[in-house]
């Protein structure tokens, strides 16, 4: 029979007490409600203007606000913004502030904040290079009233200040907006609709974000960034899982409500799982690329590039790496299928995929069994499914190539450099881009200035003449003309294959409700029924 | 003994200082570069020189290791260059997990394998010492990710009893939400060593329990269970001890795939990032702690000998 002596009910107890105490001593949790998300990646950056991970464009939308957005129409309309005029000209904007704007630190918002906020964003975005290009003199008129004088109309002044893809101009209060563009920002205040908990954020696992009880949100009904953004949960905890498997796990258990981006293999298992809902949340998806290196041969030529892009047949892509026929779509034209630029010029080289034609392109150059050096980012499935099947295919049609298997680190790393392939160079890597980031000729993607042009360094002069026309002209329909011939160039010139568009779906609870479709994901209008 | 170990402490400062070398060279020469990481997919190679110049990564080699080593000598391991956070912040956010998981798992280690390893010894020969042994092979041979879902869907799916991720305080949380949360991980995690151990206790329990001094102390009339515990289990204690600290070292590894499987904000998780986004400052301050934690459990291991070996002085 067991005995306790005194000193073993003593010990007992000593051993008990506190582990009695920290029990007791947990916090009771307040009635708040909460939506837990599984966010794409780690929001390991916190400044949306010193990186253009989507991630921290994200945070960004959580914690800023923006002058305007776009909506589902793929139109700017007015977000912090109440009323503004254009001169006959067109070369002075004026801008006024709506009523009851206040940064998360309790002060007013003022024109000085946005005209600093869009000054370090013009230093660091492509489309606020262009813009500043063009802009003599941006300055606080009072408080409220912001005037942009211009040296020559820009047609794409709304749709500058109001793209809704990396890097986004997040209005911040003034002093912080002062940052060199090259630095970080090491303070987080913002005017959006809920406000970042620094003390609560751990790299790498958690983010959380509470309800921001001042913002005064538009009245018109959300559509993409713009309309009302209403937060609905108090706080909204974005949980980082590095496993794919364990994420959807905690789906299922019911530990998680939102997961933002599942892998494909994983997405039929959720679909079975009568307590989640997966569909598809952006509607314009994302474009697969092909990216060849201009300056090295054998894609220093564009007939050699355009024989590649012949074999490129967009079904393989697509099945090889995204699978589900739901989720994805053949496009043909360099703009996202379904948008307003949307066109078929030209496009029948990348409709060809054909591998006899390509075979016969190729055989009419000079090419010389030149391999052909393909990066394959091993960590990142959709790239390494593309990888292979361009390798495939330019093996079918008779090029040399030699497969480099690395991490994605390696290859952003590699990809900027213009050395010769012995010395550390490339000939071709796979991405994607997001639809919104591609919906127009400004894209970077579409450069043709091998100076100060993407990766791959296109270089035609006639493009980049389209490119600035598109840019300065201001009626709509004059803009879809010129962004049919910025096509007819890329395709002419071989700048890239395009490999389809394919359509990440969301999966979560079913009682999540009042998503917004937007190739970025909001949190604001989300409510969860527990 | 005094002196032993202060030579031996005194002994990790070189020994650190050619790892700190080692790890700053070889992250600088390996490929991939924290600033077209940052700058993305829109950037242009004069955007990743910018960046680069503006976190020094531009400066010489040289330059750079004598920078990071000056305010090593302060306890600066620097700032990350992604979050723009103190690595010692970062590392002071994850310590309680992988210390904590690291703790359940030796304690629930040594816990069952040692007996198991000692019965196992005791019954050689026997359906018990072939089922250790069986169970051995198995928890050695499993990956231990595959037994990491293989536990998450019983448990956690299939029954709900144990929440499937994530790591609660025994601090802040209480008893309850720590011990749901890591039970899971503890299991998986010691499998693997509960196999190691079991193994190495019972083949060094059996060559004790040959021993003449064992056969002697049994023709005394001693019972088998002081047998067991007074004169085999005692002698086999030095390489037990050295394959449990063994074990912690590999630990340290192991934590890497339990944290990211059971989704524990641990130092594990914490280098796996930092080495995919090439986030130098928090790669060359965690190899410098987990080379620093491999020394200390080294000198602990030789002290313990003394403990259990008399024969043994330093």
């Amino acid at each position: 029979m067991l005995r306790w002596s005194r000193r073993h009910i003593m010990a007992a107890a000593a051993v008990a007490l506190p582990l009695t105490m920290a029990a007791q001593a947990v916090p009771a949790q307040a009635e708040e409600s909460v939506l837990r998300v599984i966010p794409h990646a780690d929001l390991k950056n916190l400044d949306p203007i010193w990186t253009t991970a989507y991630i921290s464009r994200n945070h960004g939308y959580m914690i800023y606000d923006t002058l305007f957005a776009m909506d589902a129409n793929l139109e700017v309309q007015p977000q912090m913004v109440d009323t503004w005029t254009v001169s006959d000209d067109n070369k002075t904007w004026t801008f006024v502030l709506r009523d009851g704007l206040k940064f998360h630190d309790g002060q007013p918002v003022k024109a000085e904040d946005a005209v600093a906020s869009l000054k370090r964003w013009g230093a660091r975005d492509g489309m606020g290079q262009a813009l500043f290009a063009v802009i003599e003199s941006l300055e606080a008129k009072d408080d409220k009233t912001m005037v942009m004088q211009l040296s020559e109309p820009y047609g794409l002044v709304l749709q500058s200040i109001g793209k809704i893809s990396s890097n986004v101009p997040f209005i911040m209060p003034k002093r912080i907006a002062e940052t060199d563009p090259f630095e970080q920002i090491s303070e987080y205040v913002g005017s959006g609709p809920f406000v970042f908990q620094e003390d609560e954020w751990v790299p790498g696992s958690k983010v959380v974000y509470l309800k921001n009880e001042d913002y005064v949100p538009r009245s018109e009904p959300p559509s993409f960034a713009a309309g009302g953004k209403v937060a609905k949960v108090d706080r909204v905890e974005w949980l980082y899982f590095p496993d794919q498997t364990t994420a959807m796990n905690a789906l299922i258990s019911g530990e998680i409500d939102f997961f933002e981006q599942p892998a494909n293999d994983l997405v039929p298992i959720m679909e079975r799982d009568e307590g989640i809902v997966v569909e598809v949340n952006d509607p314009l998806g994302n474009i697969g690329f092909a990216r060849f290196n201009h300056l090295l041969p054998p894609f220093d030529n564009a007939d050699v590039r355009r024989a590649a892009m012949m074999a490129m047949k967009q079904e393989d892509y697509m099945t090889a790496a995204v699978g589900d026929p739901k989720y994805w779509k053949t496009c043909y034209s360099v703009f996202p299928c379904g948008t307003p630029l949307d066109n078929d010029v030209e496009s029948s080289v990348m409709a060809a995929g054909s591998i006899d034609a390509a075979k016969q392109a190729l055989a009419a150059t000079d090419y010389d069994g030149t391999p052909v050096v393909i990066m394959q980012p091993t960590d990142i499935p959709v790239l390494s499914a593309f990888s292979l099947v361009t390798a495939q295919k330019l093996r079918q049609i008779g090029m040399t190539v030699d497969v480099q298997a690395m991490d994605w680190s390696t290859l952003t790393s590699r990809r900027a450099k213009r050395d010769p392939v012995d010395q550390g160079g490339w000939n071709m890597f796979h991405t994607w881009w997001i639809g919104a980031d591609v919906i127009n000729p400004m894209a970077i993607a579409f450069s043709g200035n091998p100076e100060a042009g993407w990766f791959g360094w296109a270089d035609d002069l006639e493009l980049e003449e389209y490119r600035t026309a598109f840019a300065t002209a201001t009626d709509p329909n004059a803009q879809k003309d010129i962004a049919a011939k910025v096509q007819e160039r890329l395709f002419k010139i071989g700048a890239s294959g395009h490999l389809g568009q394919f359509f990440v779906p969301v999966a979560y609870r079913d009682n999540v409700e009042g998503l917004i479709k937007s190739p970025v994901q909001f949190f604001w209008n989300i409510s969860v029924d527990r | 003994m005094l002196g032993y170990i202060a030579r031996r402490v005194l002994s990790t400062i070189p020994v650190m200082g050619v790892v700190a070398l080692f790890v700053f060279l070889m992250l600088r020469l390996s490929p991939g570069d924290p600033a077209a990481v940052i700058a993305g997919d829109y950037a242009t190679a004069e955007d990743i020189a910018r960046i680069r110049e503006r976190l020094g990564l531009d400066e010489p080699i040289v330059v750079q290791f004598f920078q990071w080593l000056g305010n090593l000598l302060q306890g600066d391991l620097g700032i990350s260059i992604f979050t723009n956070l103190p690595v010692t912040t970062l590392i002071a956010q994850r310590l309680e997990p992988t210390i904590m998981l690291t703790l359940t798992t030796l304690t629930f280690t040594i816990l069952v394998a040692v007996p198991l390893g000692t019965l196992a010894a005791w019954k050689a020969g026997s359906l018990i010492d072939r089922a250790v042994m069986i169970f051995a092979v198995a928890g050695f041979s499993i990956p231990v990710f595959v037994l990491g879902y293989m536990l998450i869907y019983q448990f956690s799916i299939e029954w709900r009893w144990l929440p499937v991720q994530g790591y609660k305080s025994i601090f802040e949380d209480g008893v309850g939400p720590f011990f749901r949360h890591i039970t899971l991980p503890t299991l998986t995690l010691s499998v693997i060593y509960i196999a190691l151990i079991a193994r190495i206790t019972r083949a060094s329990v059996l060559e004790i329990l040959q021993e003449d001094y064992v056969r002697t102390a049994r023709a005394k009339g001693q019972s088998e269970t002081k047998v067991l515990l007074r004169h085999a289990l005692r002698n086999a204690a030095v390489p037990i001890v050295t394959v449990i600290g063994l074990g912690v070292a590999l630990l340290i590894g192991g934590v890497v795939v339990t944290e990211s499987v059971y989704n524990i904000p641990g130092l594990g998780r914490l280098v796996l990032d930092a080495v995919l986004k090439r986030d130098y400052p928090i790669i060359q301050g965690l190899i410098l702690l987990f080379s620093f934690v491999y020394i200390l459990i080294n000198l602990m291991i030789d002290l313990l000998y003394t403990v259990f070996d008399p024969r043994i002085r330093y």
